[in-house]
Protein backbone atom coordinates (compact mmCIF):
# COMPACT_ATOMS: atom_id res chain seq x y z
CA UNK A 1 0.00 0.00 0.00
CA UNK A 2 1.15 3.53 -0.85
CA UNK A 3 0.53 6.64 1.41
CA UNK A 4 1.43 10.11 0.38
CA UNK A 5 1.60 12.10 3.89
CA UNK A 6 1.70 15.88 3.17
CA UNK A 7 3.59 17.96 6.12
CA UNK A 8 3.82 21.22 6.36
CA UNK A 9 7.57 22.70 7.09
CA UNK A 10 7.09 26.04 9.74
CA UNK A 11 9.13 27.99 11.72
CA UNK A 12 9.70 26.52 15.18
CA UNK A 13 6.32 27.55 16.93
CA UNK A 14 9.01 27.69 19.96
CA UNK A 15 10.21 31.12 18.05
CA UNK A 16 7.59 32.60 16.44
CA UNK A 17 7.67 34.52 13.69
CA UNK A 18 5.93 37.89 13.41
CA UNK A 19 3.33 39.94 10.43
CA UNK A 20 5.88 40.97 8.39
CA UNK A 21 4.34 44.84 8.35
CA UNK A 22 5.22 45.00 4.59
CA UNK A 23 4.33 42.26 3.24
CA UNK A 24 1.78 41.48 5.33
CA UNK A 25 2.59 37.44 5.76
CA UNK A 26 4.77 35.76 8.58
CA UNK A 27 8.21 36.33 8.08
CA UNK A 28 10.32 33.16 7.11
CA UNK A 29 13.85 34.08 7.22
CA UNK A 30 14.08 31.28 10.06
CA UNK A 31 14.84 27.39 9.53
CA UNK A 32 11.95 25.48 8.80
CA UNK A 33 11.08 22.37 10.83
CA UNK A 34 8.61 19.36 10.15
CA UNK A 35 4.94 21.03 11.94
CA UNK A 36 3.97 18.63 14.77
CA UNK A 37 0.45 18.41 13.02
CA UNK A 38 1.88 16.39 10.08
CA UNK A 39 4.37 14.05 12.46
CA UNK A 40 1.30 11.98 13.67
CA UNK A 41 0.19 11.82 9.94
CA UNK A 42 3.97 10.43 8.98
CA UNK A 43 3.69 7.97 12.23
CA UNK A 44 0.35 6.93 10.97
CA UNK A 45 1.25 6.16 7.37
CA UNK A 46 4.49 4.41 8.51
CA UNK A 47 2.29 1.92 10.66
CA UNK A 48 -0.50 1.06 7.62
CA UNK A 49 2.59 0.66 5.14
CA UNK A 50 3.99 -1.81 7.97
CA UNK A 51 0.42 -3.42 8.40
CA UNK A 52 -0.15 -3.97 4.85
CA UNK A 53 3.39 -5.94 4.17
CA UNK A 54 4.54 -3.74 1.38
CA UNK A 55 4.53 -0.49 -0.24
CA UNK A 56 5.66 3.25 0.59
CA UNK A 57 5.72 6.41 2.51
CA UNK A 58 6.06 9.43 0.14
CA UNK A 59 6.05 12.72 1.53
CA UNK A 60 4.61 16.16 -0.33
CA UNK A 61 5.92 19.45 0.90
CA UNK A 62 5.36 23.06 -0.48
CA UNK A 63 7.82 25.27 0.84
CA UNK A 64 10.06 28.25 0.03
CA UNK A 65 14.06 28.49 -0.23
CA UNK A 66 14.05 25.00 -1.24
CA UNK A 67 13.81 23.86 2.59
CA UNK A 68 13.83 20.11 3.03
CA UNK A 69 14.50 20.77 7.18
CA UNK A 70 11.16 19.04 7.89
CA UNK A 71 11.16 16.38 5.00
CA UNK A 72 14.26 15.08 6.40
CA UNK A 73 12.82 14.55 9.85
CA UNK A 74 10.14 12.79 8.64
CA UNK A 75 12.44 10.88 5.88
CA UNK A 76 14.26 9.74 9.04
CA UNK A 77 11.23 8.66 10.70
CA UNK A 78 10.36 6.23 7.88
CA UNK A 79 9.08 7.54 4.53
CA UNK A 80 10.82 6.33 1.48
CA UNK A 81 11.04 9.54 -0.92
CA UNK A 82 9.20 13.25 -1.16
CA UNK A 83 8.45 15.91 -3.47
CA UNK A 84 9.11 19.24 -2.69
CA UNK A 85 7.43 22.27 -4.56
CA UNK A 86 9.56 25.57 -4.15
CA UNK A 87 9.21 28.39 -6.35
CA UNK A 88 9.38 32.36 -5.55
CA UNK A 89 5.78 32.57 -7.73
CA UNK A 90 4.48 31.24 -4.73
CA UNK A 91 4.92 33.40 -2.24
CA UNK A 92 1.62 34.52 -0.98
CA UNK A 93 -0.33 31.77 -1.90
CA UNK A 94 -3.84 31.28 0.08
CA UNK A 95 -4.84 27.69 1.11
CA UNK A 96 -6.70 27.49 -2.38
CA UNK A 97 -3.51 28.16 -4.30
CA UNK A 98 -1.45 25.83 -1.82
CA UNK A 99 -3.75 23.23 -1.95
CA UNK A 100 -3.77 23.18 -6.49
CA UNK A 101 -0.09 22.73 -5.91
CA UNK A 102 -0.28 20.09 -3.74
CA UNK A 103 -2.64 18.03 -5.69
CA UNK A 104 -0.22 18.38 -8.57
CA UNK A 105 2.88 17.68 -6.19
CA UNK A 106 0.60 14.91 -4.84
CA UNK A 107 -0.35 13.27 -8.54
CA UNK A 108 3.51 13.52 -9.19
CA UNK A 109 4.16 11.46 -6.14
CA UNK A 110 2.59 8.28 -7.83
CA UNK A 111 -0.64 5.97 -7.53
CA UNK A 112 -1.65 6.40 -3.88
CA UNK A 113 -3.90 4.24 -2.15
CA UNK A 114 -4.17 7.16 0.53
CA UNK A 115 -3.34 10.82 1.14
CA UNK A 116 -3.27 11.76 4.64
CA UNK A 117 -3.09 15.39 6.13
CA UNK A 118 -3.08 17.04 9.67
CA UNK A 119 -6.44 18.53 9.90
CA UNK A 120 -4.73 22.06 10.63
CA UNK A 121 -1.32 23.05 10.69
CA UNK A 122 -0.06 24.71 13.41
CA UNK A 123 0.84 28.29 12.01
CA UNK A 124 -1.62 28.79 9.01
CA UNK A 125 -4.67 26.66 10.28
CA UNK A 126 -7.24 27.42 8.32
CA UNK A 127 -7.73 23.67 8.48
CA UNK A 128 -9.68 23.45 4.16
CA UNK A 129 -6.66 22.10 2.57
CA UNK A 130 -8.09 18.70 3.06
CA UNK A 131 -10.67 19.24 1.33
CA UNK A 132 -9.87 21.18 -0.66
CA UNK A 133 -7.12 18.73 -2.20
CA UNK A 134 -9.45 16.25 -1.77
CA UNK A 135 -12.47 18.15 -4.35
CA UNK A 136 -9.25 19.01 -6.72
CA UNK A 137 -8.37 15.62 -6.95
CA UNK A 138 -11.96 14.21 -6.93
CA UNK A 139 -11.82 12.00 -4.39
CA UNK A 140 -13.81 11.32 -1.05
CA UNK A 141 -12.37 12.13 2.10
CA UNK A 142 -12.69 11.77 6.08
CA UNK A 143 -11.73 14.59 8.22
CA UNK A 144 -10.92 14.65 11.67
CA UNK A 145 -9.43 10.92 11.88
CA UNK A 146 -8.93 9.20 15.52
CA UNK A 147 -8.01 5.99 14.10
CA UNK A 148 -7.49 4.94 10.61
CA UNK A 149 -7.83 1.08 8.88
CA UNK A 150 -7.64 0.03 5.81
CA UNK A 151 -9.09 -2.87 4.00
CA UNK A 152 -9.15 -4.26 0.42
CA UNK A 153 -9.96 -1.36 -0.60
CA UNK A 154 -11.66 0.43 1.94
CA UNK A 155 -10.39 2.85 4.55
CA UNK A 156 -12.15 2.55 7.96
CA UNK A 157 -11.61 5.71 10.00
CA UNK A 158 -12.85 6.67 13.37
CA UNK A 159 -14.03 10.08 13.10
CA UNK A 160 -14.29 12.46 15.96
CA UNK A 161 -17.35 14.41 16.90
CA UNK A 162 -19.04 16.84 18.39
CA UNK A 163 -20.04 14.06 20.63
CA UNK A 164 -18.23 11.33 20.64
CA UNK A 165 -16.80 9.88 17.45
CA UNK A 166 -18.42 8.17 14.08
CA UNK A 167 -17.25 4.98 12.23
CA UNK A 168 -16.62 6.43 8.92
CA UNK A 169 -15.83 4.52 5.33
CA UNK A 170 -14.64 4.90 2.21
CA UNK A 171 -13.49 3.84 -1.11
CA UNK A 172 -9.46 4.31 -1.64
CA UNK A 173 -8.01 6.31 -2.70
CA UNK A 174 -9.22 9.13 -0.39
CA UNK A 175 -7.81 11.97 2.06
CA UNK A 176 -8.38 11.74 5.49
CA UNK A 177 -7.06 14.00 7.76
CA UNK A 178 -5.58 13.24 11.12
CA UNK A 179 -5.92 14.81 14.55
CA UNK A 180 -3.17 15.45 17.08
CA UNK A 181 -2.37 13.19 19.57
CA UNK A 182 -3.71 9.99 17.80
CA UNK A 183 -0.17 8.03 17.34
CA UNK A 184 2.93 8.14 19.56
CA UNK A 185 5.24 9.76 16.63
CA UNK A 186 8.62 7.59 16.56
CA UNK A 187 11.90 9.40 17.48
CA UNK A 188 14.05 9.19 14.21
CA UNK A 189 16.93 6.29 15.25
CA UNK A 190 20.69 7.26 14.38
CA UNK A 191 20.46 4.97 11.70
CA UNK A 192 17.16 6.44 10.35
CA UNK A 193 18.61 9.85 10.65
CA UNK A 194 22.30 8.83 8.27
CA UNK A 195 19.59 6.85 5.68
CA UNK A 196 17.42 10.15 5.74
CA UNK A 197 20.33 12.19 4.11
CA UNK A 198 20.66 10.02 0.59
CA UNK A 199 16.86 9.51 0.51
CA UNK A 200 15.59 11.54 -2.90
CA UNK A 201 13.76 14.74 -2.53
CA UNK A 202 12.32 15.56 -6.21
CA UNK A 203 12.41 19.36 -5.85
CA UNK A 204 9.93 20.95 -8.75
CA UNK A 205 9.01 24.57 -9.55
CA UNK A 206 5.39 25.94 -10.43
CA UNK A 207 6.23 25.05 -14.50
CA UNK A 208 7.07 21.33 -13.51
CA UNK A 209 3.59 20.80 -12.12
CA UNK A 210 1.93 22.08 -15.10
CA UNK A 211 0.48 24.92 -13.40
CA UNK A 212 0.05 28.62 -14.33
CA UNK A 213 1.77 31.00 -12.21
CA UNK A 214 -1.33 33.50 -12.06
CA UNK A 215 -2.95 30.88 -10.32
CA UNK A 216 -0.69 30.84 -7.54
CA UNK A 217 1.25 33.35 -5.23
CA UNK A 218 0.05 36.86 -4.36
CA UNK A 219 -1.63 36.66 -8.28
CA UNK A 220 -3.66 33.82 -7.34
CA UNK A 221 -4.79 34.89 -3.78
CA UNK A 222 -8.40 35.97 -3.52
CA UNK A 223 -7.82 37.54 -0.41
CA UNK A 224 -5.65 40.47 0.94
CA UNK A 225 -4.79 41.63 4.37
CA UNK A 226 -6.10 45.34 5.49
CA UNK A 227 -5.43 45.74 8.55
CA UNK A 228 -3.46 44.15 11.48
CA UNK A 229 -4.09 45.89 14.78
CA UNK A 230 -3.45 44.86 18.36
CA UNK A 231 -6.52 43.17 19.66
CA UNK A 232 -8.47 44.99 22.47
CA UNK A 233 -6.35 44.38 25.84
CA UNK A 234 -8.01 42.42 28.80
CA UNK A 235 -7.32 44.63 32.33
CA UNK A 236 -4.69 43.55 34.42
CA UNK A 237 -5.81 41.12 37.58
CA UNK A 238 -4.85 40.10 40.77
CA UNK A 239 -1.89 37.92 40.66
CA UNK A 240 -1.65 36.68 44.50
CA UNK A 241 1.39 33.83 45.53
CA UNK A 242 -0.40 31.14 47.41
CA UNK A 243 0.42 31.21 51.13
CA UNK A 244 -1.88 28.91 52.30
CA UNK A 245 -4.96 31.03 51.77
CA UNK A 246 -5.30 31.24 48.21
CA UNK A 247 -8.17 29.21 48.16
CA UNK A 248 -10.06 31.37 50.08
CA UNK A 249 -9.52 34.49 47.79
CA UNK A 250 -10.74 32.23 44.92
CA UNK A 251 -13.89 31.97 46.89
CA UNK A 252 -14.41 35.19 47.94
CA UNK A 253 -14.20 36.16 44.31
CA UNK A 254 -16.68 33.82 43.22
CA UNK A 255 -18.66 35.00 46.07
CA UNK A 256 -18.58 38.44 44.50
CA UNK A 257 -19.55 37.38 41.09
CA UNK A 258 -22.72 36.03 43.05
CA UNK A 259 -22.05 32.52 41.24
CA UNK A 260 -21.88 31.02 44.84
CA UNK B 1 -21.79 47.68 -4.65
CA UNK B 2 -23.34 47.03 -1.47
CA UNK B 3 -23.75 43.81 0.33
CA UNK B 4 -27.88 42.52 0.33
CA UNK B 5 -27.68 38.99 0.38
CA UNK B 6 -26.15 36.26 2.63
CA UNK B 7 -26.98 32.38 2.62
CA UNK B 8 -26.04 31.23 6.17
CA UNK B 9 -25.36 27.11 5.92
CA UNK B 10 -27.52 25.80 8.55
CA UNK B 11 -26.92 22.88 10.98
CA UNK B 12 -29.22 20.53 13.09
CA UNK B 13 -29.21 17.97 15.27
CA UNK B 14 -32.26 15.91 16.18
CA UNK B 15 -34.48 19.06 14.60
CA UNK B 16 -32.94 21.29 16.52
CA UNK B 17 -31.24 24.31 15.02
CA UNK B 18 -27.29 24.41 16.23
CA UNK B 19 -26.48 27.20 18.36
CA UNK B 20 -23.72 28.24 15.99
CA UNK B 21 -25.96 28.79 13.50
CA UNK B 22 -28.42 31.25 15.23
CA UNK B 23 -25.45 33.14 16.17
CA UNK B 24 -24.48 33.59 12.06
CA UNK B 25 -28.49 34.26 11.54
CA UNK B 26 -27.95 37.03 13.75
CA UNK B 27 -24.68 39.01 12.24
CA UNK B 28 -25.92 38.00 8.64
CA UNK B 29 -29.17 40.00 9.56
CA UNK B 30 -27.56 42.98 10.82
CA UNK B 31 -25.34 43.12 7.53
CA UNK B 32 -27.94 41.97 4.78
CA UNK B 33 -31.90 42.80 3.80
CA UNK B 34 -32.37 39.29 2.57
CA UNK B 35 -30.72 36.61 4.65
CA UNK B 36 -31.27 32.89 3.13
CA UNK B 37 -29.99 29.41 4.96
CA UNK B 38 -29.08 26.65 3.30
CA UNK B 39 -29.17 23.59 4.81
CA UNK B 40 -29.11 19.39 4.78
CA UNK B 41 -31.29 18.78 8.07
CA UNK B 42 -34.32 18.78 6.44
CA UNK B 43 -37.50 21.34 5.98
CA UNK B 44 -38.41 20.95 9.04
CA UNK B 45 -35.76 23.32 10.67
CA UNK B 46 -37.83 26.42 8.22
CA UNK B 47 -39.77 27.12 11.36
CA UNK B 48 -37.20 27.78 13.34
CA UNK B 49 -34.48 29.55 10.76
CA UNK B 50 -37.74 31.79 9.51
CA UNK B 51 -38.15 33.10 13.50
CA UNK B 52 -34.44 33.73 13.23
CA UNK B 53 -34.58 35.82 10.33
CA UNK B 54 -34.39 33.79 7.51
CA UNK B 55 -36.91 34.17 4.59
CA UNK B 56 -35.86 31.50 2.40
CA UNK B 57 -34.36 27.21 3.16
CA UNK B 58 -32.65 25.73 0.20
CA UNK B 59 -33.06 22.29 1.21
CA UNK B 60 -30.20 19.89 0.26
CA UNK B 61 -31.18 16.13 -0.11
CA UNK B 62 -29.08 12.87 -0.37
CA UNK B 63 -26.94 13.17 2.52
CA UNK B 64 -28.36 10.73 5.14
CA UNK B 65 -25.54 8.12 6.08
CA UNK B 66 -23.14 10.58 4.68
CA UNK B 67 -20.41 13.05 5.22
CA UNK B 68 -22.35 16.61 4.64
CA UNK B 69 -19.35 18.30 2.56
CA UNK B 70 -19.19 17.41 -1.01
CA UNK B 71 -23.33 17.22 -1.29
CA UNK B 72 -24.06 20.69 0.45
CA UNK B 73 -20.74 22.29 -1.62
CA UNK B 74 -22.18 20.75 -4.70
CA UNK B 75 -26.02 21.98 -4.47
CA UNK B 76 -24.48 25.57 -3.22
CA UNK B 77 -22.18 25.56 -6.53
CA UNK B 78 -25.00 24.80 -8.72
CA UNK B 79 -27.41 26.74 -7.75
CA UNK B 80 -24.55 29.88 -7.74
CA UNK B 81 -23.85 29.20 -11.15
CA UNK B 82 -27.53 28.85 -12.22
CA UNK B 83 -27.23 32.52 -11.74
CA UNK B 84 -28.87 32.69 -8.11
CA UNK B 85 -25.73 33.69 -6.31
CA UNK B 86 -25.49 34.90 -2.67
CA UNK B 87 -22.94 38.04 -2.06
CA UNK B 88 -21.67 35.77 0.91
CA UNK B 89 -21.91 32.66 2.68
CA UNK B 90 -21.53 32.12 6.57
CA UNK B 91 -20.26 28.64 7.47
CA UNK B 92 -19.30 27.65 11.27
CA UNK B 93 -16.26 26.17 12.54
CA UNK B 94 -17.86 23.05 12.93
CA UNK B 95 -16.94 19.35 11.61
CA UNK B 96 -19.67 19.67 9.00
CA UNK B 97 -18.70 23.31 8.17
CA UNK B 98 -15.14 23.34 7.77
CA UNK B 99 -16.25 20.38 4.71
CA UNK B 100 -18.14 21.88 3.09
CA UNK B 101 -16.50 25.39 3.43
CA UNK B 102 -13.53 23.55 1.66
CA UNK B 103 -15.28 21.88 -1.34
CA UNK B 104 -16.89 25.12 -2.09
CA UNK B 105 -14.07 26.87 -2.21
CA UNK B 106 -12.81 24.78 -5.28
CA UNK B 107 -16.22 24.40 -6.59
CA UNK B 108 -16.36 28.15 -6.81
CA UNK B 109 -12.78 28.97 -7.58
CA UNK B 110 -12.84 30.88 -4.40
CA UNK B 111 -10.86 31.30 -1.45
CA UNK B 112 -11.98 30.91 2.34
CA UNK B 113 -11.69 33.47 5.12
CA UNK B 114 -11.24 31.04 7.56
CA UNK B 115 -10.83 31.36 11.75
CA UNK B 116 -13.47 34.53 11.66
CA UNK B 117 -14.61 36.19 14.64
CA UNK B 118 -16.21 39.49 13.47
CA UNK B 119 -17.79 40.30 9.91
CA UNK B 120 -17.77 43.92 9.19
CA UNK B 121 -18.95 45.99 6.23
CA UNK B 122 -16.02 48.15 4.48
CA UNK B 123 -16.04 50.01 1.20
CA UNK B 124 -18.96 48.48 0.15
CA UNK B 125 -18.07 44.68 0.61
CA UNK B 126 -17.65 42.18 3.44
CA UNK B 127 -14.21 41.92 5.85
CA UNK B 128 -13.43 38.95 8.05
CA UNK B 129 -11.04 40.17 11.81
CA UNK B 130 -9.27 36.74 12.56
CA UNK B 131 -7.45 36.48 16.09
CA UNK B 132 -3.71 35.54 15.83
CA UNK B 133 -0.59 35.08 18.62
CA UNK B 134 -3.12 33.84 20.85
CA UNK B 135 -5.78 36.36 20.38
CA UNK B 136 -3.33 39.41 20.72
CA UNK B 137 -3.01 40.28 17.33
CA UNK B 138 -6.57 40.98 15.03
CA UNK B 139 -5.92 40.35 11.53
CA UNK B 140 -8.80 41.76 8.78
CA UNK B 141 -9.02 39.96 5.68
CA UNK B 142 -11.79 40.76 2.75
CA UNK B 143 -11.50 39.23 -0.86
CA UNK B 144 -9.96 40.88 -3.95
CA UNK B 145 -12.14 39.52 -6.57
CA UNK B 146 -15.85 39.17 -6.99
CA UNK B 147 -16.85 35.43 -6.33
CA UNK B 148 -19.04 34.59 -3.73
CA UNK B 149 -17.42 35.24 -0.16
CA UNK B 150 -17.21 32.41 1.94
CA UNK B 151 -16.54 33.36 5.79
CA UNK B 152 -15.55 30.28 7.88
CA UNK B 153 -16.28 31.47 11.26
CA UNK B 154 -15.87 30.42 14.87
CA UNK B 155 -18.26 29.34 17.40
CA UNK B 156 -19.58 32.32 19.77
CA UNK B 157 -18.43 34.86 17.68
CA UNK B 158 -21.93 36.41 17.53
CA UNK B 159 -24.92 36.41 20.30
CA UNK B 160 -28.23 34.99 18.81
CA UNK B 161 -31.06 37.03 18.23
CA UNK B 162 -33.02 37.15 22.06
CA UNK B 163 -36.65 37.58 20.72
CA UNK B 164 -36.96 35.52 17.33
CA UNK B 165 -40.23 35.89 15.93
CA UNK B 166 -40.03 35.92 12.15
CA UNK B 167 -42.23 33.60 10.66
CA UNK B 168 -41.19 30.55 8.86
CA UNK B 169 -39.33 30.82 5.95
CA UNK B 170 -39.94 29.37 2.77
CA UNK B 171 -38.29 26.29 1.39
CA UNK B 172 -37.00 25.15 -2.11
CA UNK B 173 -34.70 22.25 -2.99
CA UNK B 174 -31.76 22.37 -4.30
CA UNK B 175 -29.70 19.83 -5.55
CA UNK B 176 -25.91 18.87 -6.53
CA UNK B 177 -24.61 18.43 -10.34
CA UNK B 178 -22.41 15.08 -10.70
CA UNK B 179 -20.48 14.51 -7.72
CA UNK B 180 -18.44 11.36 -8.77
CA UNK B 181 -17.51 9.34 -5.88
CA UNK B 182 -16.45 12.64 -3.88
CA UNK B 183 -19.32 11.45 -1.45
CA UNK B 184 -18.71 8.33 -1.00
CA UNK B 185 -17.72 8.54 2.19
CA UNK B 186 -20.66 6.59 4.55
CA UNK B 187 -21.09 6.62 8.22
CA UNK B 188 -21.71 3.43 9.45
CA UNK B 189 -21.97 3.42 13.38
CA UNK B 190 -22.39 6.57 15.65
CA UNK B 191 -21.04 6.78 19.08
CA UNK B 192 -22.17 8.57 21.77
CA UNK B 193 -19.95 9.46 24.75
CA UNK B 194 -22.17 9.64 27.62
CA UNK B 195 -21.40 12.95 30.10
CA UNK B 196 -23.20 14.41 32.32
CA UNK B 197 -23.65 17.74 34.16
CA UNK B 198 -23.57 20.96 32.32
CA UNK B 199 -21.77 21.31 28.73
CA UNK B 200 -19.04 23.06 28.06
CA UNK B 201 -21.14 24.92 25.78
CA UNK B 202 -23.83 26.38 27.97
CA UNK B 203 -22.28 25.96 31.54
CA UNK B 204 -21.79 29.77 33.76
CA UNK B 205 -18.58 28.47 35.10
CA UNK B 206 -15.76 25.97 33.51
CA UNK B 207 -13.29 24.73 35.82
CA UNK B 208 -10.00 23.41 33.30
CA UNK B 209 -7.12 20.94 33.97
CA UNK B 210 -4.23 21.25 32.32
CA UNK B 211 -0.60 18.83 32.36
CA UNK B 212 0.33 20.75 35.70
CA UNK B 213 -1.82 18.12 37.52
CA UNK B 214 0.56 15.67 37.31
CA UNK B 215 -0.90 12.70 36.64
CA UNK B 216 -4.58 11.59 35.05
CA UNK B 217 -6.16 10.29 38.63
CA UNK B 218 -5.54 14.03 39.59
CA UNK B 219 -8.33 15.30 37.14
CA UNK B 220 -10.84 13.95 39.80
CA UNK B 221 -10.07 17.16 41.48
CA UNK B 222 -11.39 18.64 38.41
CA UNK B 223 -14.24 16.57 38.12
CA UNK B 224 -15.34 16.93 41.89
CA UNK B 225 -14.66 20.83 41.74
CA UNK B 226 -16.52 21.25 39.02
CA UNK B 227 -20.03 19.61 40.42
CA UNK B 228 -19.41 21.56 43.47
CA UNK B 229 -19.66 24.45 41.06
CA UNK B 230 -22.46 23.27 38.83
CA UNK B 231 -19.94 23.69 36.65
CA UNK B 232 -18.16 21.67 33.12
CA UNK B 233 -14.82 20.18 33.34
CA UNK B 234 -12.82 21.33 30.67
CA UNK B 235 -8.97 20.46 29.72
CA UNK B 236 -5.98 21.79 27.60
CA UNK B 237 -4.87 19.74 24.59
CA UNK B 238 -1.98 18.06 26.54
CA UNK B 239 -4.27 16.21 28.63
CA UNK B 240 -6.75 15.29 25.94
CA UNK B 241 -3.97 13.98 23.72
CA UNK B 242 -2.20 11.83 26.94
CA UNK B 243 -5.94 10.45 26.99
CA UNK B 244 -6.68 11.56 30.13
CA UNK B 245 -10.19 13.02 29.08
CA UNK B 246 -12.27 12.59 25.87
CA UNK B 247 -11.59 15.32 23.32
CA UNK B 248 -14.62 16.88 23.79
CA UNK B 249 -13.70 18.37 27.34
CA UNK B 250 -10.71 20.51 24.89
CA UNK B 251 -10.92 23.85 25.24
CA UNK B 252 -8.89 25.71 22.33
CA UNK B 253 -8.48 26.50 18.59
CA UNK B 254 -9.08 22.80 18.41
CA UNK B 255 -11.64 22.83 20.34
CA UNK B 256 -14.22 24.09 22.38
CA UNK B 257 -14.44 27.94 22.24
CA UNK B 258 -16.07 28.96 25.35
CA UNK B 259 -17.30 31.96 27.24
CA UNK B 260 -18.45 31.28 30.80
CA UNK B 261 -19.18 34.03 33.56
CA UNK B 262 -16.15 32.41 34.79
CA UNK B 263 -13.13 30.25 33.89
CA UNK B 264 -11.43 28.63 35.67
CA UNK B 265 -7.70 27.06 35.13
CA UNK B 266 -5.58 24.69 36.90
CA UNK B 267 -2.70 23.71 35.57
CA UNK B 268 -2.91 25.03 32.16
CA UNK B 269 0.45 27.39 31.11
CA UNK B 270 -1.95 29.17 28.93
CA UNK B 271 -0.42 28.40 25.31
CA UNK B 272 -1.99 30.98 22.61
CA UNK B 273 -3.99 28.36 21.57
CA UNK B 274 -5.40 27.29 24.75
CA UNK B 275 -6.23 31.34 25.45
CA UNK B 276 -8.75 31.57 21.74
CA UNK B 277 -10.48 29.32 22.97
CA UNK B 278 -11.35 30.95 26.74
CA UNK B 279 -10.02 34.38 26.35
CA UNK B 280 -13.75 35.40 25.72
CA UNK B 281 -14.98 34.63 29.40
CA UNK B 282 -16.02 37.05 31.35
CA UNK B 283 -14.15 36.13 34.35
CA UNK B 284 -10.51 34.26 34.36
CA UNK B 285 -9.79 32.48 37.47
CA UNK B 286 -5.57 30.95 36.88
CA UNK B 287 -3.88 28.80 39.41
CA UNK B 288 -0.36 27.97 38.85
CA UNK B 289 2.85 27.37 40.33
CA UNK B 290 4.70 29.54 37.52
CA UNK B 291 4.11 32.79 38.43
CA UNK B 292 5.81 33.79 34.71
CA UNK B 293 2.61 31.58 32.71
CA UNK B 294 1.32 33.06 30.08
CA UNK B 295 -2.40 32.20 31.52
CA UNK B 296 -1.57 35.42 34.26
CA UNK B 297 -1.58 38.05 31.09
CA UNK B 298 -5.46 37.00 30.77
CA UNK B 299 -6.37 36.35 34.66
CA UNK B 300 -8.50 38.48 36.93
CA UNK B 301 -7.76 37.01 39.74
CA UNK B 302 -4.17 34.41 39.29
CA UNK B 303 -3.02 32.36 42.62
CA UNK B 304 0.62 31.56 42.46
CA UNK B 305 1.06 28.62 44.22
CA UNK B 306 0.52 24.27 43.31
CA UNK B 307 -2.46 23.21 42.68
CA UNK B 308 -2.33 19.97 44.79
CA UNK B 309 -2.92 22.58 47.56
CA UNK B 310 -5.04 25.06 46.16
CA UNK B 311 -7.63 22.60 44.76
CA UNK B 312 -8.52 20.47 47.58
CA UNK B 313 -8.65 23.63 50.31
CA UNK B 314 -11.26 24.92 47.39
CA UNK B 315 -12.99 22.26 47.63
CA UNK B 316 -13.43 21.72 50.67
CA UNK B 317 -13.96 25.36 51.42
CA UNK B 318 -17.08 24.97 48.84
CA UNK B 319 -18.69 21.85 50.47
CA UNK B 320 -17.98 23.44 54.12
CA UNK B 321 -20.58 26.42 52.73
C1 LIG C 1 -2.40 23.36 15.77
C2 LIG C 1 -2.46 23.33 17.28
C3 LIG C 1 -3.69 23.37 17.90
C4 LIG C 1 -3.79 23.34 19.29
N1 LIG C 1 -5.03 23.40 19.87
C5 LIG C 1 -5.11 23.43 21.23
C6 LIG C 1 -6.38 23.52 21.87
O1 LIG C 1 -7.45 23.53 21.23
N2 LIG C 1 -6.41 23.57 23.22
C7 LIG C 1 -5.27 23.55 24.00
O2 LIG C 1 -5.38 23.61 25.24
N3 LIG C 1 -4.07 23.43 23.41
C8 LIG C 1 -3.96 23.36 22.06
N4 LIG C 1 -2.73 23.22 21.49
C9 LIG C 1 -1.58 22.88 22.37
C10 LIG C 1 -0.96 24.06 23.07
O3 LIG C 1 0.02 24.61 22.23
C11 LIG C 1 -0.28 23.61 24.38
O4 LIG C 1 0.65 22.60 24.10
C12 LIG C 1 -1.26 23.09 25.44
O5 LIG C 1 -2.33 23.97 25.61
C13 LIG C 1 -0.51 22.93 26.76
O6 LIG C 1 -1.33 22.34 27.72
P1 LIG C 1 -1.05 22.58 29.27
O7 LIG C 1 -1.13 24.03 29.56
O8 LIG C 1 -1.95 21.68 30.02
O9 LIG C 1 0.42 22.01 29.46
P2 LIG C 1 1.82 22.78 29.71
O10 LIG C 1 2.04 23.80 28.66
O11 LIG C 1 2.78 21.70 29.88
O12 LIG C 1 1.57 23.55 31.04
C14 LIG C 1 1.45 22.99 32.30
C15 LIG C 1 1.42 24.13 33.32
O13 LIG C 1 1.18 23.60 34.60
C16 LIG C 1 1.99 24.30 35.54
N5 LIG C 1 2.19 23.40 36.68
C17 LIG C 1 2.94 22.28 36.75
N6 LIG C 1 2.82 21.70 37.95
C18 LIG C 1 1.96 22.46 38.66
C19 LIG C 1 1.42 22.38 39.97
N7 LIG C 1 1.72 21.37 40.79
N8 LIG C 1 0.57 23.35 40.37
C20 LIG C 1 0.24 24.38 39.55
N9 LIG C 1 0.70 24.49 38.30
C21 LIG C 1 1.56 23.56 37.85
C22 LIG C 1 3.25 24.65 34.80
O14 LIG C 1 3.86 25.79 35.39
C23 LIG C 1 2.73 24.92 33.40
O15 LIG C 1 2.44 26.29 33.22
C24 LIG C 1 -2.61 23.25 20.09
C25 LIG C 1 -1.37 23.20 19.48
C26 LIG C 1 -1.27 23.25 18.09
C27 LIG C 1 0.09 23.20 17.47
N1 LIG D 1 2.62 24.03 2.36
C1 LIG D 1 2.17 22.80 2.68
N2 LIG D 1 2.91 21.70 2.39
C2 LIG D 1 2.48 20.47 2.71
N3 LIG D 1 1.31 20.23 3.34
C3 LIG D 1 0.53 21.28 3.66
C4 LIG D 1 0.91 22.62 3.35
N4 LIG D 1 -0.08 23.44 3.77
C5 LIG D 1 -1.03 22.65 4.35
N5 LIG D 1 -0.67 21.34 4.28
C6 LIG D 1 -1.40 20.18 4.81
O1 LIG D 1 -2.74 20.53 5.08
C7 LIG D 1 -2.99 20.49 6.50
C8 LIG D 1 -3.98 21.56 6.88
O2 LIG D 1 -3.40 22.82 6.65
P1 LIG D 1 -4.21 24.17 6.87
O3 LIG D 1 -5.42 24.09 6.03
O4 LIG D 1 -3.27 25.24 6.49
O5 LIG D 1 -4.58 24.24 8.34
C9 LIG D 1 -1.61 20.62 7.11
O6 LIG D 1 -1.56 20.15 8.43
C10 LIG D 1 -0.78 19.78 6.14
O7 LIG D 1 -0.96 18.39 6.36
Amino acid sequence: MNVVVCVKQIPDPADPGALDPNTKTLKRDVKLILDESDSYGVEMALQLVDTAGGGEVTLVSMAPNSEVGGLRTALAMGAAKAVLVSDEALAGSDALGTSKVLAKAIERAGEADLIITATESSDGYTGTVPEQIAELMGLPSITFAKSIAVEGGTVKVQRQTEAGYDDVEAPTPAVVSVTAGVVEPRYPSFKGIMAAKSKPVDEVTVADLGIDASQVGWAGAGQEILEIAAAEEREAGTIVEDDGEGFQKIVDYLAELKVI
Amino acid sequence: MTVSRIWVYAEATDGNVATTTLELLAKANELADTVECVTAAGADVATELGAHGATKVYTVGGTDGKLVGPTVAGAIAAAVEGGNAPDAIFIATSYGGRDVAGRLSVKLDAPVITNVVDIAERDGALVGTEPVFGGTTDVVTGFTGDKVGIFLVRPKSFVPAEDPSGAAAATEEIAPGDLGNTNAATVTNRFVEEKSGPSLDDAAIVVSGGRGLGEQDKYQLIEDLAKALGAAPGASRAIVDAGWVPYSYQVGQTGKVVKPTVYIAAGISGATQHLVGMKGSKNIIAINKDDAAPIFSVADLGIVGDVHKVLPALLEALQNR
